[in-house]
């Protein structure tokens, strides 16, 4: 038989490509939800798992009538078809049973989704701003109150773009991770800057979308410690997928001393704004700022990607007066992803991109214009 | 129903009285007759579904292992945007309406759509939309990378692309709104007499349900994108929170019209079902009334549950704990429907032709997907899984394996009374389970992504989700290839297929089947039937 042939040949293709398919990727294959970390994951797994069961008891014995009929009700076997075509009493019951299932669903649900709103009486209340495409942390209120910090992807785009082999954290490693101490009410409080991003930790089923304008807040209680990876949620543009969480859980003690090193940091990179820089020393700065800010739109040769993400290499504004680059690199441009950086940028880091532009690239410009100094920023900032 | 009492006035004209006054592509411009129109818009919505696909096979390819390799990240989120926007309103829509032109006037006995030239008019706004969709690719910036839902205010970021698709939803929506008219008062006026509402085939109903919900939703979906027009041009705050909106209220609008939508795509699916299921079974449909209370039940619903899309927007815990009631309580008339299908095919006389195997294949996958809808109505599991790929799965189990299953019985069952050839049997049943096969394998194995973690809309992905990614992958291109080979059945069989017996379906009972010589005739029931 000729199609008979034509399904071994598949069969055989199949096996191939299922073969190739799993062989090329030896990497532990995930099938369920990521390990609860805190009690209200669990209780969220478990209700998962419950849900599942009663759905499958329910295919498998629907379906199980269906098939049944498929192998004993056919014409081919000789199956005469009666003619029914109601049955008040099934009709009734299969209506009420269901309803009466779902009521059963919905009580131990609506428990879970009530203890999932309670965010009141956190340790510890941070708010998490969604930019393009980054996440702000700023520690508000309890230990660790006045720490704030921007956190970034650090794969670097070589891994990306395939010219490095891949670490085992691609794409969910960050600069600045999230650190928390375990045990503790740990209260989000999210926004955006521009668009709406989401903010997620699997393991403490805590989800919020990241809404400009707008604070919405979440809670988790995390019970182990260890690191957390996740992503952002909501498409927020072009690089909505490069912009991870990271949480890092710790004790007490470790906590403690981390908030501790932060604010002698803090205290020791306290930039002076009216301290004079080179021209070397602000270009080398800026182009640090540069590779974590700027490079995803503008990237790194300068070129940008137009027109939605314009060149800054021969760049009117670039090369024009400086308060008009300082103006917009403080206050963004409206409805593009040129955002408002001051909220984000120290007078110092936004004076070293500045200057590391005017003097990158084909860009040269001559003489005083070509160096931004913070105090210029300080004094065009006040002014807003 | 079955009771044939004449089936005259099918006398032969010559080919030019057939087909009004011109000739070539001029008969198809100007056409105001039902099937032209519906063939037309079945064409329509297939070039579409290519168009579309290929946009979906771009994406996976992207997506066949980590890293950037074809697409950049902007290109990627433009094809999303437009593989979705695409195959809702240019492939499935269009296809439902397809069977409403062909079917309705056939099955309640009448001459043809109430409005005709409202009809060609209808149809031909919907190239000039394509169109618009398409060419958004080519202005400065591409199309707007927004995904199908266009959330503001991401939106207002967006090139000039951005503006032609929100004209293109205007055109799209008026053709919907334009067309439900004219299938409502085709309904409602034009019955044969003898033709009760309660004795009109399930098509029928679903469809004149389905079309009050697009009048009831398209406006909105107007709306809602008319809004971000002027947010973006003239100044507006509606959705921008610096000036006084509010950037959720875009997607409480959008929504609104979101969840009709799935119900509008859904609702002729089951009305396709339900008459090849009885069909196939050589028996009554089983619980007449109960589907029409439960489509009617499920239509109204569809209207108070559009917040489930929205769980972790941050509403308060009451709006939750309403829509997640209401959501749930969609499954009482959905089980009802699938209940009614098996109850349909139990004790029947069985065969497995083609539009049966796909009409089974409906109800299998479809019931799958409207369990992980359970899943997902219920807040707490929600939260972890809202966007991420399981709710890809979830929506494509209904869209593909609901709607797609649906429309291809379709064509099947009613192919040799459109054209009067019959379809390589063989080569149909080829078609049915390759695409079930490539199906699971595209989409059940997202669910595991999606519970893992994996978030939608991203073009690179962590290492830890290649190995699903990988088998999706290959499933999406064959099942790409596999489509191709549908339309070779399609043209085989219009060229070449031989000729369909009268009766080609034993259990099929409608009027068409009944009451029309095969093919039916281009102008049937100038006088209509007399049903006792």
């Amino acid at each position: 038989m000729k199609s008979s042939k034509l399904a071994r040949t598949i069969a055989t293709c199949w096996a191939a490509i299922i073969g190739l398919a799993i062989s090329g990727s030896a990497l532990a294959i995930e099938w369920n939800l990521r390990p609860a970390g805190s009690k209200l994951a669990e209780d969220i797994h478990t209700l998962h798992e419950d849900v599942m069961i009663l759905v499958t008891v329910i295919f498998v014995g629907v379906f199980g009538f269906m098939f049944y009929a498929i192998f004993a009700h056919r014409k081919s076997v000789g199956h005469k078809a009666a003619q029914f075509h109601e049955n008040t009493l099934v009709e009734i019951l299969w209506t009420a049973i269901p309803a009466v299932i779902l009521v059963l669903i919905a009580l131990p649900t609506t428990r879970t989704v009530i203890a999932q709103k309670d965010t009141s009486n956190p340790d510890l209340t941070i708010k998490v701003t969604g930019y393009q495409w980054k996440w702000g942390y700023d520690y508000v209120k309890g230990e660790g109150e006045g720490i704030k910090f921007i956190s970034t992807l650090a794969t670097p785009r070589a891994q990306i773009e395939n010219q490095e082999p891949k670490g085992e954290h691609y794409l969910l490693e960050v600069d600045n991770e999230l650190v928390v101490p375990v045990g503790k009410k740990i209260r989000i409080l999210t926004t955006a800057a521009d668009v709406i991003h989401s903010w997620w930790v699997p393991s403490f089923g805590a989800k919020q979308d990241a809404i400009p304008g707008f604070i919405r807040d979440l809670w988790f209680r995390p019970e182990i410690t260890g690191t957390f990876r996740s992503q952002c949620v909501e498409l927020c543009g072009k690089e909505h997928g490069f912009m991870p969480i990271v949480v890092r859980v710790v004790t007490q003690d470790e906590y403690t001393k981390w908030v501790g090193d932060q604010m002698k940091l803090i205290a020791a990179s306290a930039d002076d704004p009216n301290k004079q820089y080179t021209l070397d020393e602000l270009a080398q700065r800026g182009e640090k700022v540069y590779g974590t800010i700027c490079a995803a739109c503008h990237q790194p040769n300068g070129k940008g990607l137009p027109p939605n993400f314009p060149p800054l290499d021969g760049s009117k504004t670039v090369l024009g007066p400086k308060a008009d680059q300082i103006t917009t690199v403080l206050n963004g441009r409206p409805k593009t992803a040129m955002q408002a950086f001051a909220p984000q940028l120290s007078d110092v880091e936004i004076a070293s991109v500045i200057t590391f532009t005017r003097n990158h690239w084909g860009n040269k410009v001559a003489g005083a214009d070509g160096i931004v100094q913070p105090g210029e920023v300080k004094a065009l900032r006040d002014k807003k | 129903m079955s009771a044939v009492v004449d089936s005259h006035g099918h006398d032969h004209h010559d080919h030019h009285d057939h087909h009004g006054g011109y000739s070539g592509l001029m008969r198809w411009v100007t056409t105001t007759n039902h099937k032209d129109i519906g063939t037309m818009y079945l064409w329509f919505s297939f070039m579409m579904f290519l168009t579309g696909g290929a946009m979906a096979m771009a994406i996976r390819l992207e997506l066949f292992q980590p890293g950037i390799q074809f697409f950049n990240p902007d290109l990627f989120n433009q094809f999303i945007t437009m593989h979705g926007l695409i195959m809702v309103f240019g492939a499935i829509m269009p296809a439902f309406v397809g069977f409403a032109n062909w079917q309705i006037p056939m099955m309640i006995g009448a001459p043809d759509m109430a409005f005709a030239r409202l009809n060609n008019w209808s149809f031909w706004l919907l190239p000039f939309a394509a169109s618009l969709l398409i060419i958004s690719f080519f202005t400065p910036g591409g199309a707007p990378g927004v995904g199908w839902t266009l959330y503001a205010p991401l939106t207002v970021q967006m090139g000039v692309g951005m503006d032609l698709t929100i004209f293109a939803v205007h055109l799209l929506g008026m053709s919907s709104i334009l067309g439900s008219i004219n299938i409502i008062t085709t309904i409602l006026n034009m019955r044969a007499p003898g033709m009760t509402l309660m004795r009109m085939p399930l098509f029928v109903w679903t469809w004149l349900i389905t079309a009050y919900l697009l009048v009831a939703a398209m406006p909105v979906l107007a709306g809602a994108v008319t809004m971000s027009l002027t947010d973006r041009h003239f100044g507006t705050s509606f959705f921008n929170a610096a000036g006084g909106g509010d950037p959720v209220l875009y997607q409480h609008i959008f929504w609104f019209f979101g969840h009709p939508e799935v119900y509008i795509i859904a609702l002729p699916a089951f009305g396709v079902v339900s008459q090849v299921i009885p069909a196939f079974s050589r028996k009554p449909l089983f619980g007449y009334a109960s589907m029409v209370y439960a489509t009617s039940a499920i239509a109204i619903l569809s209207f108070i549950v559009w917040a489930h899309h929205m769980y972790t927007v941050g509403m308060p815990v009451t709006g939750q704990l309403f829509f997640m009631y209401a959501t749930t309580l969609i499954a009482i008339p959905t089980g009802v429907k699938v209940f009614n299908w098996v109850a349909t095919m139990w004790k029947g006389s069985l065969t497995f032709e083609t539009p049966m195997l796909f009409a089974i294949g409906f109800l299998f996958l479809f019931t799958l997907g409207g369990f992980t809808g359970l899943v997902l109505s219920l807040v707490p599991i929600d939260i972890q899984l809202h966007d991420t790929y399981y709710v890809v799965a979830h929506f494509h189990y209904v869209m593909v394996a609901g709607a797609l299953f649906a429309a291809f019985a379709g064509v099947y069952f009613w192919f040799p009374k459109w054209t009067g050839k019959m379809y390589d049997e063989t080569l149909g049943k080829w078609h049915f389970w390759l695409t079930m096969i490539f199906f699971n394998m595209i989409f059940f194995v997202q669910h595991f992504l999606g519970l893992a973690g994996m978030p939608r809309r991203i073009p690179d992905y962590p290492l830890m989700f290649e190995t699903w990614n990988k088998i999706s992958s290959i499933g999406a291109f064959g099942f790409g290839l596999t489509q191709l080979l549908f339309l070779y059945i399609i043209l085989k069989a219009i060229r070449s297929g031989e000729k369909s017996p009268e009766h080609p379906w034993e259990g099929a009972d409608s009027l068409e089947w009944t009451h029309l010589p095969t093919p039916a005739p281009y102008h049937s029931f100038e006088n209509p039937p007399v049903l006792k």
